[in-house]
């Protein structure tokens, strides 16, 4: 199969699967590209995410770098096509039963359930990363710094990415 | 929903453009700020609607938000031209830095910068992780599927298709019990 048609397909998956954002698929979008196509090393794809943090923009913006890096132009374009093609033509067409569902006890149940899933997966994205960040000491303090940092301020996440760039680049991480 | 005409294509684009311009690592708390407070194109409780609708369906949440609005004032149409707003300059950005990193990404003091930036990008996603986790903190017995699909998904490297297809069944069950019982 060639590299578009199955950066098509899977992404195109993902979107479907991403419930509570695109977040909580950066777990699966790592499987895919790192360890059943070896598309890239973990190394690399660490840096891809920290490149779309770093830059303006919705998260999801990940997919389209994944795809550039893989296949160039197409595969970025194939990735943003397949990243919004099926959950957008799937809102647009659900959203006129929103005022009937909101509110009801199916709306509860399903929120409630999907829930502790999107924070498992949420939660798997961090570690992930960490784990591709290359696992030293520095690093890892870094990570641990930012997690209490936003836990206990409300600082511009803006600064802490320059704090960690300027960290990296001083050879402290 | 009721459609209306207030919001015209052209307003429509510029709008998500400088919503997707304005935010780093994510732009949902900048939608808010420029669709209800800026532009006055949504009442806060629309808002809070239509932010529930796009948290509950599947796909990045901010690209839900622009379907939605876009598709409230100018129908299908209007949901394109709020996308393509919202993602055509950081398509443009992105592609330039994966050019760039494509031909540096091999330099010591770049592979050094990205290092710091991703172990604070994993800081960031570990603290919404916990901070979702706190909101859930009445109903604890819903975080074991929390700790079951980062195992899965970490520990052993299932994929997510199969874990989602396995977990979610029991998690909704586990939830409609409590549902139910009014608790």
């Amino acid at each position: 199969m060639s590299v578009i048609v199955e950066i098509t397909v899977r992404f195109a998956m993902l979107s479907l699967l991403a419930f509570g954002g695109a977040s909580t698929v950066l777990p699966e979008l790592h499987r895919l590209a790192v360890e059943s196509h070896h598309w890239m090393s973990d190394a690399t794809f660490a840096h891809l995410v920290a490149i779309s943090q770093a830059t303006p923009g919705p998260n999801s913006i990940i997919f389209t770098l994944v795809g550039w890096h893989v296949a160039g132009l197409a595969g970025a374009l194939a990735a943003t096509l397949a990243m919004c093609a099926p959950s957008s033509l799937l809102i647009f067409i659900f959203m006129r039963f929103w005022d009937k569902i909101r509110g009801t006890r199916w709306h509860g149940i399903i929120q409630t359930g999907i829930a502790p899933l999107a924070i498992g997966l949420v939660l798997a994205s961090g570690c992930i990363i960490t784990r591709g960040a290359d696992g030293s000491w520095g690093t890892r303090a870094l990570t641990a710094a930012t997690v209490l940092t936003v836990l206990n301020s409300r600082l511009n996440p803006l600064w802490l990415i320059g704090v960690g760039a300027l960290l990296g680049l001083a050879g402290l991480v | 929903m009721q459609q209306r005409h207030e919001v015209s294509h052209g307003e429509l684009f510029r709008g998500f453009n400088k919503i997707a311009l304005s935010g780093f690592g994510g732009v949902m708390s900048w939608a808010r700020q420029t669709v209800v407070e800026e532009r006055g194109w949504l009442s806060s409780e629309e808002f809070t609607s239509l932010f529930g609708l796009c948290q509950f369906m599947p796909g990045p949440n901010t690209l839900n938000l622009a379907v939605c609005i876009g598709a409230r004032f100018q129908g299908a149409t209007g949901a394109l031209v709020s996308l393509f707003g919202l993602l055509c300059v950081p398509f443009l950005i992105i592609v330039c830095f994966g050019a760039l990193y494509g031909e540096f990404g091999e330099i010591p003091a770049v592979q050094a910068m990205l290092r710091g930036i991703a172990a604070v990008a994993a800081g960031l996603m570990l603290a919404m992780g916990l901070r979702m986790a706190a909101d859930l903190a009445r109903r604890p017995l819903l975080l074991v599927f929390s700790a079951l699909i980062l195992v899965g998904v970490v520990f052993l490297g299932w994929p997510l298709p199969a874990l989602m297809a396995g977990l979610a069944p029991l998690s909704m069950w586990l939830a409609a019990r409590r549902y139910l019982r009014g608790s």
